[in-house]
């Protein structure tokens, strides 16, 4: 009657409720929604530096994948006509309740300077609206991982530290992915630059996430959610030590670019399967709150909550040092 | 917003923003009197107009209905758990595979004393166990928290309701809750749950499942004065014997803050399908919060690296 032989359960159903967020709309918009707001800061870099033709493609990138995004966002809505219930109140508890407020005007901006750079008219307002832009950019790339968080669904709430660092690698991967792939030249070398910081980010955070979540750490290395990040990791390195070296030719570098862009979509997909088989397996919602109540009754939480803190630390110390290399 | 996101609060309803308002309004559900007759899901049916939740067959005992969910807002769990007998085992032949009345750990698992929901019948001893779930209507409700149209609201009674004309079915409550209660009706799309009969409540009455309890197992009442019934029944089982009986959300102090909705069981909360020591994901939003920022500042320094040395 109970499948699992350290815990029990009720006829091995799940306790929680999976997500009902649908593939490929919500892993394709964290994904969108990634490239295009690391994109914005791409735009603003090119810009304040006066290259022209990267500026162009990735303000247009910014626009095109906002737009896109909330297009699989709104879509994946029980009520798509009600999507605007959203700006109905304001929760810093709810971190869908933030991020529309990030992505309303982050696409609003970036579909105005991404107009205002094709037509050629309104040139200041079309740079004003590309640092605002930029602002909510980062943003937008990264508090989709307060989404997945801040829900009870264990794989992605206790990978709550990592998961945003994880999303800050991926979604420069993407951007400057889809700049290389899009300006195979070797005048491009920001983009370039951008997608490798970003891998090493993503590459040390998602070690992290796995090293320290334990038994939570299964459903990112096993099955097919296991396999998508395995195989993303996979690219991600190779793509980031080829466009290290061969930065010359124009072949490799789409090539690489198009691979950086993979494997974005797939850390996506794959962080996001992850949490629908954590959510699906009883095992990640008893076990782990077994231990809890286990140290707790043992009277251990204070000592556990100072190793928490530290840990913490180390973490993000880890992940920016490696971003400012 | 600025109401308290976790621990120990006394007044839910005066933080949500109540000035002037009626107690707190609950369910003590005492499992160890349910006979499993499955009318408080019939009566909430009924009374909410609640749509069919499909008619299958599980093979889960009696069990039928599965789960709570948009359209079942009262689950009655059933448990069929073979015990061993509190005999010495004499190692005579039986009845049955072996193993049988074996826990699944591999340890002899004792009949709890005084089991009064056992049937003792030699070897192949079964215990019943049954329960009407609900929603819990947490004091620190995760599904509130995260619903960003305000659907979700806290009532005058404490309790936690899904506003139907607003819900846009963005869907996000559903992973939020650490019991499994709420979910989106496929058809329909937009979020739905127990209500703790907010229409009853308003005209004084008693909740429809509570009112059709044949056996008052659901008690319906103020949560303060709930809490003292269920502590005094738990006094009685205890002196009677029955030591597995336990309390289960009645604590204030607890990961939720306690339970609107809380339960007396007869074994461990998973054994229900219960969450062991459930938490309001909104406990770690400030931390969730640090994170992205730190990260988007990251983001920020990726940029930078990646145009470092180049000048207009
Ligand atoms: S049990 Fe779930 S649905 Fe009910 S109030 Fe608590 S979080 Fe919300
Ligand atoms: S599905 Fe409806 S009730 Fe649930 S969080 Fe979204 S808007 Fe709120």
């Amino acid at each position: 009657m109970v499948p699992q032989a350290d815990f029990e359960s009720y006829y091995g159903q799940q306790i929680i409720k999976t997500p009902t967020w649908k593939t490929p709309d919500v892993p394709l918009y964290l994904f969108l929604g990634g490239m295009a707001g690391a994109s914005a800061v791409l735009a603003e870099g090119a810009a304040l530096t006066g290259n022209r033709t990267l500026e162009r493609t990735t303000r247009l990138v910014a626009a095109s994948g906002a737009g896109l995004g909330t297009v699989f966002l709104v879509h994946d809505l029980g009520r798509p006509m009600r999507f605007l219930n959203m700006l109905r109140v304001f929760k810093v508890t709810s971190p869908l309740s933030v991020g529309s407020f990030i992505l309303a005007p982050f696409a609003s901006l970036a579909s105005a300077a991404a107009a205002s750079q094709v037509t050629g008219r309104l040139p200041r307002l079309g740079r004003l609206a590309g640092v605002g832009a930029a602002v909510f950019g980062p943003p937008l790339v990264t508090y989709t991982a307060a989404l997945l968080g801040n829900t009870a669904v264990p794989a992605w709430h206790e990978a709550h530290r990592e998961l945003p660092f994880v999303f800050a690698g991926s979604g420069a991967c993407a951007a400057g992915g889809m700049a290389m792939l899009l300006i195979p030249a070797a005048g491009n070398p920001p983009a370039r630059q951008m997608a490798i910081a970003g891998a090493g980010v993503e590459l040390v955070a998602t070690e992290l996430l796995k090293r320290r979540l334990g038994m939570l750490a299964e459903p990112y290395e096993q099955g097919r959610s296991g396999r998508l990040m395995k195989t993303a990791t996979r690219i991600t390195a190779t793509a980031a030590v080829i466009s290290t070296i061969g930065r010359r030719s124009r072949a490799v570098s789409a090539g690489c670019g198009a691979a950086y862009l993979v494997a974005s979509a797939m850390t996506r997909f794959g962080v996001f399967e992850a949490g629908l088989a954590s959510a699906r397996d009883p095992k990640y919602t008893v076990v782990p709150q077994r231990e809890r109540l286990a140290a707790r009754r043992a009277g251990t939480a204070a000592g556990e909550a100072h190793d928490h803190a530290s840990h913490e630390q180390t973490g993000l110390d880890q992940v920016t040092e490696t971003a400012a290399t | 917003m600025t109401h308290s996101l976790h621990g120990r609060l006394d007044d839910v309803t005066g933080d949500a923003g109540y000035a002037d308002h009626p107690k707190r309004k609950g369910f003590f559900t005492d499992t160890s009197v349910c006979i499993g007759c499955k009318a408080c899901e019939v009566a909430c049916k009924e009374w909410n107009q609640v749509p069919d939740d499909g008619f299958e067959l599980t093979g889960m005992s009696y069990d039928n209905t599965q789960a709570l969910g948009a359209s079942t807002w009262r689950h009655v769990a059933f448990v069929e758990k073979p015990v061993h007998p509190t005999t010495a085992d004499l190692g005579l032949p039986g009845m049955g595979p072996p193993g049988f009345g074996t826990h699944e750990s591999g340890l002899p698992q004792a009949a709890p004393a005084g089991e009064d929901q056992a049937t003792a019948s030699g070897d192949g001893a079964l215990r019943w166990l049954m329960s009407s779930d609900v929603c819990k209507h947490c004091t620190h409700a995760a599904c509130l928290d995260v619903c960003p149209t305000g659907s979700l609201f806290r009532t005058e009674f404490g309790t936690v309701v899904v506003q139907p004309d607003i819900c846009n079915g963005c869907g996000y409550c559903v992973p939020a809750c650490p019991y499994g209660v709420i979910d989106l009706r496929k058809e329909d799309g937009r979020a739905f749950k127990c209500t703790l009969c907010y229409d009853r409540l308003k005209e004084g009455q008693t909740p429809a499942c509570a009112q059709a309890c044949p056996t008052e197992s659901i008690q319906f009442g103020d949560v303060d004065e709930l809490r003292q019934r269920a502590d005094a029944r738990l006094a009685e089982l205890h002196d009677r014997g029955v030591d597995v009986a336990r309390l289960y959300g009645r604590d204030p102090e607890d990961g939720v803050g306690g339970d609107g909705a809380f339960f007396l069981l007869l074994d461990e909360p998973e054994v229900y399908g219960l969450p062991p020591d459930p938490v309001v994901t909104t406990r770690d939003i400030g931390s969730i919060w640090k994170h992205v920022g730190a990260a988007a500042a990251t983001l920020v320094g990726i940029g930078v690296v990646s145009f470092a040395g180049r000048r207009r």
